[in-house]
């Protein structure tokens, strides 16, 4: 994302005495091997995989708001199931990276208080509202859809713990990507305002969905790291291109059109060219100023603030019990 | 020795390790852990964390702080070296090469 450049830089060849343990480190990438929670690390692969996998969990607990939402005025019984069952998953994968972040000496009580004071980031999609049951759809089929081809090549990812979290994350995150392809699909078969619906939705949610995967490569400072680290596996155009290149087929099931007036197939690349992103209003998003962020913070705060007393409550509770159980022992 | 990696004494609840059934006949598995403040709070989490699609037909959880974990800097020292042990594997011994059922 947009965190400036790191102030390393891949150890120069040979001009630098590399320790053992270093080495041991260097051995292990070079092999496309795991390093586990334990292992000796440099520095800058632990700050920047704590960066990465705690904005990647905050994603996931801020991405619950815009689906839930909906969650009241779901059109049916079964809409509603499912979309609980869809939130509480992102609840879950939010779980799974938080451990996994924790695995490297950040508690994630440092994680969230470093979110809801506004401190960390999380992805600049989930700043946007969802004023239509067709945004559910939306986001279904293009948001999810943007993040599994993000981390699909993540499960492969050089820190175990991350990447075994990201096993989990895509076996579930299909389901996701599906029943938004579904809500949409009913939608395009349905009236001709529920198909403007839907064709409104794919227009505000195409674009910033292409912005999820970072700025393009010429200005995205931490990814020759992150790929040198085996962290990332390939950069942030190319898994855009390869996002458009099954977007387009999927939106001609469906009969929407793609946003792109520039969007068109080139014979001699075989892939699709297409108009420019505004990286402008990317920026902006990220630096706070999009549509939605002030909201999406403040309900995170409240529920975090609101929770406290049960979390500390629990806490009383256990602890009572524990000196009960030692007094009749 | 050490214990699980992750535990942190300055958080509100502690961190658990969770390990799932798979189905019968198999062992428990470690798939992760997750904070609660309790034991029975911890069992009722890892089922609704990590078995919301029917992966496990049982749980256990552990305390992280709990489990004692081999230095993993001493790796070298800790776990011997095979080299050289080969007579520990069944494929050492060629002389039986031909007779059947051994």
């Amino acid at each position: 994302m947009t965190t400036p450049a790191e102030p390393y830089a891949l150890p120069a060849e040979a001009s630098v005495e590399v320790s053992a343990e270093e080495h041991q480190f260097n051995e292990l990438i070079a092999a496309d091997s795991r390093i586990e929670p334990r292992d000796w690390m440099p520095e800058a692969y632990r700050k920047t995989l704590v960066r990465q996998i705690s904005q990647h969990a905050n994603s996931e607990i801020i991405g619950m708001q815009p689906e839930a939402n909906w969650i009241t005025r779901a059109p049916s019984l079964k809409r509603k199931a499912i979309l609980m069952a869809k939130v509480q998953d992102e609840a879950g994968h939010g779980l799974y990276l938080y451990s996994a972040a924790q695995t490297l000496g950040t508690s994630r009580d440092e994680m969230t208080d470093a979110l809801i004071a506004g401190k960390a980031r999380y992805s600049s999609i989930f700043n946007y509202p969802s004023p239509t049951w067709a945004d559910m759809g939306a986001i279904g089929w293009l948001v999810d859809g943007a993040a599994i081809c993000n981390q699909v090549p993540l499960c492969r990812a050089s820190y175990g713990p991350y990447g075994r979290a990201m096993v989990r994350i895509c076996k579930e995150e299909s389901f996701h990507q599906r029943q938004g392809f579904e809500i949409l699909l009913e939608l395009m078969n349905g009236t001709p305002a529920q198909r403007e619906m839907a064709q409104d939705a794919v227009n505000r949610w195409y674009w910033p969905a292409l912005q999820m995967f970072g700025p393009p490569d010429n200005d995205s400072p931490n990814s020759a790291q992150s790929m040198a680290w085996n962290i990332k596996r390939f950069s942030n155009d190319e898994l855009r291109q390869r996002f458009v290149g099954m977007c387009v087929p999927q939106a001609e099931v469906l009969g929407v059109t793609l946003p792109d007036p520039d969007l068109r197939y080139n014979e001699e690349t075989k892939q699709y060219d297409m108009g420019e992103i505004d990286w402008t209003e990317f920026h902006e998003v990220l630096a706070g100023r999009g549509p939605a962020n002030a909201r999406r913070l403040q309900r995170r705060r409240e529920a975090h603030e609101e929770g406290a007393w049960v979390r500390e409550a629990a806490v009383a509770y256990a602890r009572k019990q524990a000196v009960a159980a030692t007094a009749v022992a | 020795m050490m214990s699980a990696p992750g535990t942190s004494e300055k958080e509100i609840w502690p961190l658990w390790e969770v390990f799932v059934r798979a189905s019968r006949g198999i062992s428990h598995t470690h798939v992760g852990s997750l904070h609660a403040p309790d034991a029975t709070l911890a069992v009722r989490n890892a089922r609704d964390l990590y078995t919301r699609r029917g992966e496990g037909v049982s749980v256990w959880v552990v305390p992280a702080d709990a489990i004692t974990t081999s230095d993993p800097d001493a790796k070298g020292a800790f776990f011997e070296s095979p080299a050289g042990k080969n007579y520990r594997h069944a494929s050492y011994y060629s002389k039986s090469e031909g007779v059947k059922h051994l």
